[in-house]
């Protein structure tokens, strides 16, 4: 079972957001994915969960099905004005048990009811989600990755408009599933976040500046690179013609 | 209390026309209720609206070959429909348009090609008829046709309940999981499309959207959870369908847009009145909880 990307390409209108990019993620442990804003960070999950596609290069994603991946994008687009309860959201999690048609069932929703457990909001469960805060709702769609039982897990700035608290408590959900051999890969802006829970990562400024041990890959000398190379963009910018072998 | 039930029953029991009437607006509301509750919940409620022109000018053209036959028009009208709602997906998907301007886009061809077909081989009654129908002229064909659609609609949506709902709920999630919502979406414009064309001897095309999305908007404003909307919607439906033939019996109105028009009152009333996001009741306080 591994994550690995091999001299990926992916570009908008021609502008690539990530570029020529190689490597492998580490089986079974945490990797962040930090870097400058515009770094294809969240393009390099996107393109990983076969949402975009790429235009060069490519995803392998070996030994893990559909089913035992989660993701969780930058701003779910979930539409909460629908009336759906906690519970039955964190349900939608056990859609490989349950099929799109078959029954969830009192197994399912004992399960759903743990995931919440798990993530402190056993007394929402029965609320409509409209009446989370964005804190909450954060913590039901972790609950959701929980029902999921995902052995890989994507994570979009998971802790955007999520107070101390509550980040505190998902970041050691996240140190628990690498405790039990889930990799978990989160694109994050906090380097004591990452420097904490995270043993691995990955600095992303369109291609990889670096990528390996944490303590080795934040150091000051490789922050000011990514910086440099993001702001590198140009209108005009010449036809790429490096080789598209695989590395 | 006897006078009320002469009133009330004594039209259906009387009349042969009016008991089918009745039995089309019920078949109507089980099927057109669901659906439209969709079309909201999905932010999809002018779709309704669009695929209504959109069905014209196959009916046109069933109307040219066979003239004022149901089955011809019927099939004209659904094979248009589904025609123009395959080309705006189709559209959504492989350009940068967005569904709605793809449907206004699409729906607005098929109906000047509609009136274009209708002005040029028939005569201002039969257009008449197309738009607006008479659930008081139904016959034993267009009952089955409305009974066999409702039947159908309702089995259809258990199947794909789901996945639809899911989809509308959140997307991302639907396609991170690998499932197609595309072909959920597809087949759901389907029976839309095939609703619309069972209101449309009895009520016609225009006022076949009014039964499928009045009800539906009301019900939103009515209930916290998606099965009891569905109930709600259904319920109305019915309602305004019973409603409006007695006023039409009574008062000699038309009787398509007396059920329409009932159907709107209840949404006017509700936009008031409604626990869920009715007007009065957010202003009607009561005093807060300690936590």
């Amino acid at each position: 079972m591994t994550v690995s990307v091999h001299n990926l390409t992916v570009s908008y209108q021609r502008h690539p957001a990530v570029h020529h990019v190689n490597g492998s993620f580490v089986t079974g442990a945490a990797t962040a994915i930090v870097g400058p804003n515009g770094a294809g960070k969240s393009t390099l999950l996107k393109t990983m969960i076969g949402m975009l596609s790429p235009d060069a290069g490519h995803v392998s994603l070996n030994g893990f099905t559909r089913g035992e991946i989660a993701y969780l994008p930058q701003q779910a687009e979930i539409d909460r004005s629908l009336p759906v309860s906690v519970l039955d959201l964190v349900a939608t999690g056990l859609w490989h048990q349950s099929g799109l048609f078959g029954k969830v069932g009192r197994d399912g929703f004992v399960q759903a009811a743990e995931a919440l457990e798990s993530v402190g909001l056993s007394d929402f469960a029965e609320r409509p989600i409209s009446a989370l805060s964005s804190g909450q709702f954060q913590r039901v769609l972790f609950a959701r990755i929980l029902a999921q039982n995902a052995q890989l897990i994507l994570l979009d700035e998971p802790f955007n408009a999520v107070d101390a608290r509550t980040t505190y408590d998902l970041l050691e959900l996240i140190r628990q599933w690498s405790e039990e051999g889930r990799t978990v890969i989160a694109v994050l802006h906090d380097y004591e976040q990452v420097r904490t829970y995270f043993p691995y990562t990955l600095l992303l400024a369109r291609e990889v500046v670096a990528w390996g041990g944490t303590a080795q890959v934040l150091v000051e000398a490789n922050l000011r690179r990514a910086v440099e190379v993001a702001q590198h963009w140009h209108e005009r910018a010449p036809v790429c013609h490096v080789n598209g072998e695989d590395a | 209390m006897w006078h009320a039930y002469e009133v009330l029953v004594s039209p259906f029991i009387e009349f042969a026309f009016m008991r089918r009437a009745l039995v089309g607006c019920l078949a109507l509301a089980l099927g057109s209720g669901p659906i439209g509750l969709f079309l909201v919940m999905r932010r999809m409620s002018l779709v309704g609206d669009a695929m209504s022109h959109a069905v014209l000018p196959g009916a046109a053209i069933g109307f040219m070959c066979a003239g004022l036959s149901l089955p011809a028009m019927s099939l004209g009208g659904f094979g248009a429909g589904v025609l123009v709602a395959l080309l705006a997906g189709l559209a959504t998907r492989f350009t940068s348009i967005k569904e709605d301007a793809s449907f206004a886009a699409f729906y607005l061809l098929s109906l000047a090609l509609g009136v274009l077909l209708v002005s040029t081989h028939g005569n201002n009654i039969d257009l008449m008829h197309i738009l607006f129908g008479s659930v008081l002229a139904v016959d034993d064909a267009s009952l089955y046709l409305v009974a066999g659609v409702a039947s159908f609609s309702l089995l259809a949506l258990a199947v794909i309940y789901r996945p639809l709902l899911l989809e509308s709920l959140d997307p991302v999630f639907l396609r991170a999981i690998g499932v197609r919502g595309g072909v959920w979406h597809m087949l759901f414009l389907v029976l839309v499309v095939l609703n619309l064309v069972a209101g449309f001897q009895s009520l016609g095309t225009l006022m076949a959207v009014g039964l499928m999305m009045l009800p539906a908007i009301t019900a939103r404003l009515w209930a916290a959870s998606v099965g009891v909307m569905l109930m709600v919607s259904v319920l109305l439906a019915f309602g305004a369908g019973l409603g409006g033939l007695l006023l039409s019996f009574y008062f000699e109105l038309p009787s398509g847009p007396s059920i329409i028009l009932l159907a709107g009152m209840a949404y006017l009333l509700s936009l008031l009145v409604a626990p869920q996001g009715g007007a009065l009741p957010r202003y009607i306080r009561a005093r807060h909880l300690e936590s």
